[in-house]
């Protein structure tokens, strides 16, 4: 069987599955098209999400685990884009906040300077203590009150900065830029270590970001959220108001409600579909291209590579912003989805150890293994639950009814979820290490 | 007086919730680098570890309590401890022999295990969820506190009082006690010597016919009992969710590589350093400060660095610098 024969028989197969889950609802299928296209449209972000993990593994061997404050970021870069401003919070206290962030900058700057133009020695150290000390209570001063002023604008709806209210499709190229700022920051300091201090060095830089979402309230609301987000699609409700739209539906056979959902979840995978495509097609001519050979010869041997005059360093720093620029714009795509902005939820299992059982499982170092894992993995992941429930009342069948240990089973089938997972995942990589679709 | 009473205070809030944090990551820290030392990879599944083998103290503790059996004014769950060790010993050595060992056979890369190791973090977390469900549980019983603040009042006549939980001096002591036998164990007997000499130099270890399959076993059941001891420990202390301990995983490693992977005086070291700076740098410091300084400097605010939410930034930015100062470690560990 060729390559491209296994390649569209798989797809078809994620294509079958989806299907099925509109049109049957026997075994764990629901049935649903609205179901179908919600997984449709999950999946197809965490594809764009696997293609950009792909970059980073399969091209360069780059061990990132901070998948998740990638998302996060291009989330927030759509609230900074496209919600309204908030009246009065940059006369209140925006300006301070920048101003604070800026001076905050400039110590580090400073300190680094410091560190660099003087002799080593204990008054170099002396030295830099003090500019970062002097800085971090200069930072305080002008930051704290500030933000005091612009967390106390109607705290109960806004009480942050709000964006610039431009559209909201211009938050998702903004999602990669921000991720890719903060990719270019990680990297300039992580890079260079070995493979395992990097994913411990990621790690924790999710975690941060995602503290820092939380807790600065001026920022993203924190854990209060930010809802109704602007929309590409149009809402439900005012499809449903549109005589027009009402009667095109009644054309179909269908009635105006499950036209409507229907109609903006499919306008949303029609949009994700291009970009997943655009992506998909630009990581493909860059994998084929001298860049992408250098990649994968430095990822083999990096001495090697080393002594070919190639800075691997460089190359890498640079693979990682792009990697992580694509993370930033399929999270961005996810809360644009959502058009909500939840800190609370972003979780590392769902969203970065997921994304790497979809690499692997894919295939890493093949770009259409990525997108495969992504829908499969992602199709699986959420009906492992429904799966895992129709298993357990199998086993439990001959348990009667009132049993505690029955109750307790088909209570905790909804954990199936991370038992699976890692069971697909170690079976993979013991038995077909290369994934579904190995790279060429 | 004053002295005293910021001083007292400086320890009640500050000293003792850090030595019972500081001695829970460290004993954490021990089980990541003894992983790291003789198998070579750093586990990503050692919060999941810890969080099974604390489910089945957990689980033991409850069914004690159900037959009324108690241990005094001690936390029923040390007499659970050894039934959660064993049961997580057995799971570590059924986790190596299905998983594990296979790649051992096929001398696989240092990150193939990371990626396995992901893959077992993601069953066990799934399997201690299954059990025991996401929730939290308190499973501390017996006496809640070794002095209570307002008894130190009373014997001191300061204004500050100063309070030790029962669980932050079992901690401490078991933690004492934990290290003095593993520094034994691998300093003194034969299995532990085979042990270090396997992890410094694994050929010569071979040629002298030291059996690697041995120590490899040998090192999962003291991982094993690390690894429940600190989850359980830091359970009493605090309380047991699954979620809590796979965060646990950033602290730990901070700890362990602050201290320089590889190194067992490291990992306590770096254990001490994650938790003092953790606690300092996120406490109100105002209390503190009023009593030293005088009226008229008094602070308005809280003198709070950063809000506590801010935890995993100050692990992690001792971690970054660290790394960026001394690659392998205060402890000279070892870098693969």
């Amino acid at each position: 069987m060729s390559d491209t024969v296994k390649t569209s028989l798989l797809f078809l197969f994620v294509g079958v599955l989806i299907l099925l889950e509109g049109s049957t609802n026997a075994l764990f299928f629901s049935g649903s098209w609205n179901s179908a296209l919600l997984i449709l449209n999950m999946g197809l972000v965490s594809a764009i999400m696997a293609l950009g993990v792909n970059l980073q593994w399969g091209f360069a061997g780059l061990f990132n685990v901070g998948i998740m404050g990638f998302v996060a970021l291009g989330g927030l870069a759509v609230v900074l884009v496209s919600s309204a401003p908030t009246p009065g919070a940059w006369s209140q206290g925006g300006v301070g906040i920048i101003m604070a962030l800026v001076m905050g900058a400039m110590t580090l700057v400073a300190a680094i300077a410091v560190f660099r133009m003087m002799e080593p020695g204990k008054l170099r150290s002396v030295v830099m203590i003090a500019v970062l000390a002097v800085g971090f209570v200069v930072y305080r001063a002008i930051f704290d009150p500030s933000v005091a002023g612009v967390e106390a604008i109607d705290p109960a709806l806004a009480g942050n900065l709000g964006g610039l209210g431009l559209p909201v499709l211009l938050a998702w190229p903004a999602g990669g830029l921000l991720a890719a700022g903060a990719a270019w920051l990680i990297g300039k300091t992580a890079l260079g270590l070995r493979s395992d201090y990097l994913a411990i060095a990621t790690l924790g830089i999710a975690e941060i970001i995602i503290a820092v979402m939380k807790n600065e309230d001026w920022l993203s609301r924190g854990v209060k959220n930010v809802i109704g987000l602007p929309r590409p699609m149009p809402y439900e409700v005012d499809l449903q108001n549109d005589a027009e739209f009402v009667a095109k539906a009644a054309d179909y056979g269908l009635d105006p409600v499950l036209a409507s959902t229907l109609y903006v979840k499919l306008g949303y995978s029609l949009m994700f579909t291009v970009v997943l495509l655009v992506l998909l097609w630009m990581a493909q001519m860059a994998l084929k291209s001298p860049w992408g050979r250098m990649m994968r010869a430095i990822r083999d041997n990096e001495v090697a590579a080393e002594a070919m005059g190639k800075n691997v360093t460089r190359r890498h720093l640079q693979i990682f912003v792009l990697g992580s620029a694509i993370c930033g714009i399929a999270g961005a795509m996810m809360t644009t989805l959502d058009s909500q902005l939840t800190p609370g939820t972003y979780n590392p299992l769902r969203f970065t150890f997921l994304i790497w059982v979809m690499v692997i499982v894919g295939g890493s170092g093949n770009n259409f293994g990525s997108v495969l894992g992504g829908l499969l993995i992602w199709f699986l992941w959420i009906k492992v639950e429904p799966m895992g429930l129709l298993l357990i009342e199998t086993i439990t069948a001959g348990l009667s009814d009132g049993s505690a240990v029955k109750a307790h089973l088909l209570d905790s089938a909804a954990h199936m979820r991370l038992l699976t997972m890692g069971l697909i995942l170690l079976l993979v990589l013991r038995f077909s290490p290369r994934g579904l679709l190995p790279e060429r | 007086m004053d002295f005293l009473n910021a001083l007292v205070a400086f320890v009640n809030f500050v000293g003792v919730p850090a030595i019972a944090y500081g001695s829970q990551l460290a004993i954490g820290a021990l089980g990541v680098t003894l992983v790291y030392s003789v198998l070579r990879f750093s586990n990503f599944a050692h919060g999941d570890t810890m969080a099974f083998g604390t489910m089945i103290t957990i689980l033991v503790t409850w069914w004690l309590q159900s037959l009324g059996v108690s241990f005094g004014p001690l936390p029923t769950a040390l007499l659970a401890l050894p039934a959660g060790i064993a049961a997580t010993m057995a799971l570590m050595l059924f986790t190596d022999r299905t998983v594990y060992k296979f790649y051992r056979a096929q001398k696989a890369k240092p990150v193939v295990f990371v990626m396995v190791s992901l893959g077992v973090m993601f069953m066990m977390n799934g399997l201690v969820r299954f059990v025991i469900g996401p929730g939290d549980q308190r499973f501390a019983d017996g006496e809640r506190f070794l002095i209570s603040a307002r008894d130190f009042k009373a014997m001191t006549g300061l204004r500050e009082g100063l309070a030790i939980k029962t669980t932050q001096g079992i901690t401490v002591i078991t933690a004492v006690i934990v290290v003095a036998l593993l520094f034994w164990f691998l300093n003194k007997t034969r299995t532990g010597k085979s042990m270090r000499a396997y992890s410094d130099n694994e050929d010569l270890a071979l040629l002298s016919g030291i059996n690697p399959e041995r120590v490899v076993m040998y090192t999962w059941l003291i991982v094993a009992s690390l690894a429940t001891i600190a989850g359980v420990l830091y359970g009493l202390d605090k309380s047991f969710k699954p979620f809590t301990y796979f965060q646990l995983l950033l602290p730990i490693f901070a700890a362990a590589i602050v201290g320089g992977l590889g190194s067992p005086i490291g990992a306590i070291a770096g254990g001490f350093i994650i938790a003092f700076s953790e606690v300092t740098i996120t406490y109100a410091w105002k209390k503190v400060l009023t009593y030293v300084l005088p009226e008229s400097l008094k602070p308005d605010g809280l003198v709070q660095l950063l809000s506590t939410d801010y935890k995993f930034a100050v692990s992690f930015t001792i971690l970054v610098i660290v790394l960026l100062f001394k690659p392998t470690g205060l402890f000279k560990g070892k870098a693969v």
